[in-house]
């Protein structure tokens, strides 16, 4: 199983998909969207109108980069960068296939975490040192956000590992053999859903940017690539909590033998870039004092409860 | 003595260093962290991987974001950078700093001596290990912290706690 591939292969093809698949969900999402909306969405640049990712990529690359004179310079360059390169270091510990992992860790699980906490430092950094106070306001409440979920994010993973028994991901999808770990740990996989949107602020959780109330957020001052790496990165977050849903709760690359193992992890993966999209289109933002409060009163003793009966359920075994 | 170990310490140092120089107090934060994630490195390179993400986790991610914010709120801008500039004199902190390097010599000069090089050997801990350490011969420690923590909690819900005010000033009763 093992397969001797050069792990520079790996690397590159896994920096390569993640990158692309980024750029390329500015067209899924936005025809996905139009999709569900009765419209048409981007259909004139090119086939199906693909090529309004390049479009879009020009666009922002040829935008006027500003720093506001009254913005903490340094902070406001470094901040963009930071959430890009957590979400691509996650990347590192998820396997693909048999033997197709960038860093096989032992603590990979606990790897995430950490790079999720710190990837919210890219969100208050940014809001902090654009001197705005929409963007003060976004920032803040990212930080209230992600104190809230990084909580029960974590909880809710410990069914996983209690069941596999291991941190490790290689080991979590093989565990899973005899049947997908969303049957026993489905309250599991609904926390950890939940925790990841408002992990990747998208749509229902969008509480830090939330356009309507703030401008646009914490990258109310960001514009040309700046503001193009807090989107990419958004797009990455988005591609990272699928590909971890489906290798902690939906088998990975398991599956059927007719198609390669790596086939069944990107279908699985999509899916759930696609129910991503759905979630944007059909829910509408909560309050942001009401996120706070349905996490800390209502996910977080259910993580608990989890966690509890699933040890139980473990030690009679 | 491996070079990861030797570039995290430095960078450790360094940053340590700025956190304490650093007039805006939202840099020296940015500081800490760095420089809790080379500690992090320094526990990896030494066989405790466990340890190296609870340091990211617990230091760099949970408690330092809820510094930034509690900063974020009280809005220290110029003002605060100007005053820390005025208190942060050479006489304040000279001597401090001559007590600092007597002691970071001593620690140089003990981890690169030779019998600490030649009694090295690093075992890696797995986190099976530390949960069968921390809940067998440690278990008074953990539960005497859950307990210690338990009455934070409390203790912060009391002091939070309001009665819910009905902001509207039709439903608004006159007394509470």
């Amino acid at each position: 199983m093992e397969t001797a591939i050069n792990p520079w292969w790996i690397i590159g093809g896994v920096l390569f998909a993640v990158l692309n698949t980024a750029a390329g969900l500015i067209w899924v999402e936005r025809r996905m969207l139009a999709l569900w909306q009765d419209r048409y969405g981007p259909n004139r640049a090119g086939p199906f109108g693909l090529l309004i990712v390049l479009a879009d990529s020009i666009k922002m690359f040829f935008k006027e980069d500003w720093i506001p004179p009254f913005a903490d310079r340094l902070v406001f360059v470094f901040a963009p960068a930071i959430v890009v390169a957590t979400v691509l270091m996650s990347f590192t510990i998820i396997p693909v296939a048999p033997g197709v992992v960038v860093a096989d860790f032992n603590i990979g699980l606990l790897l995430f975490l950490a790079f999720s906490s710190l990837g919210a430092y890219s969100i208050m950094l940014g809001g902090w040192a654009s001197n705005n106070k929409y963007a003060l306001l976004g920032a803040m409440r990212g930080a209230a956000q992600m104190i809230t979920y990084e909580v029960f994010m974590g909880l809710s993973l410990m069914g996983v590992v209690l069941l596999s028994g291991s941190f490790n991901l290689t080991d979590i999808v093989l565990a899973q053999q005899d049947g997908w770990f969303i049957v026993p740990q489905f309250i599991g996989f609904f926390i950890f859903l939940v925790a990841g949107l408002a992990e990747t602020h998208r749509l229902p959780f969008d509480i830090p940017e939330s356009e309507s109330e703030l401008v646009a957020g914490f990258h109310t001052e960001y514009s040309g690539m700046k503001f193009g790496m807090f989107f990419i990165g958004e797009y990455m977050g988005v591609t990272l909590i699928s590909a971890l849903v489906t290798t902690l709760y939906f088998g990975g690359w398991l599956g059927p033998d007719f198609l390669p193992p790596i086939f069944w992890f990107l279908a699985k993966t999509f899916a759930f870039i696609c129910l991503f999209i759905l979630l944007r289109a059909s829910l509408p933002r909560p309050r942001y004092d009401q996120l706070v409060e349905y996490g800390w009163k209502f996910l977080l003793p259910l993580a608990l409860v989890n966690l509890l009966v699933t040890g139980a359920i473990r030690l009679m075994q | 003595m491996n070079l990861a170990f030797n570039i995290a310490a430095v960078i450790a140092i360094v940053c340590t260093v700025m956190v304490v120089t650093r007039y805006n107090i939202m840099h020296a934060l940015l500081y800490l962290v760095t420089s809790f994630m080379a500690v992090a490195v320094i526990f990896f390179t030494y066989g405790a991987p466990f340890i190296a993400a609870l340091e990211l986790i617990v230091y760099a991610g949970a408690i330092m974001v809820l510094m930034v914010f509690v900063i974020m709120m009280l809005n220290l801008g110029g003002g605060s950078a100007a005053q820390e500039k005025q208190w942060l004199s050479l006489r304040v902190w000279v001597f401090p700093a001559i007590l600092s390097l007597i002691l970071l010599g001593e620690l140089i000069w003990l981890i690169y001596s030779e019998q600490y090089i030649g009694s090295e050997q690093i075992k890696v801990v797995d986190t099976k290990e530390v949960a069968v350490a921390l809940y067998g011969p440690y278990v008074v420690a953990v539960e005497l912290s859950a307990m210690l923590l338990m009455a934070g909690i409390v203790g912060a819900y009391h002091l939070g706690r309001q009665r819910k005010k009905i902001v509207h000033r039709f439903l608004e009763r006159s007394n509470p």
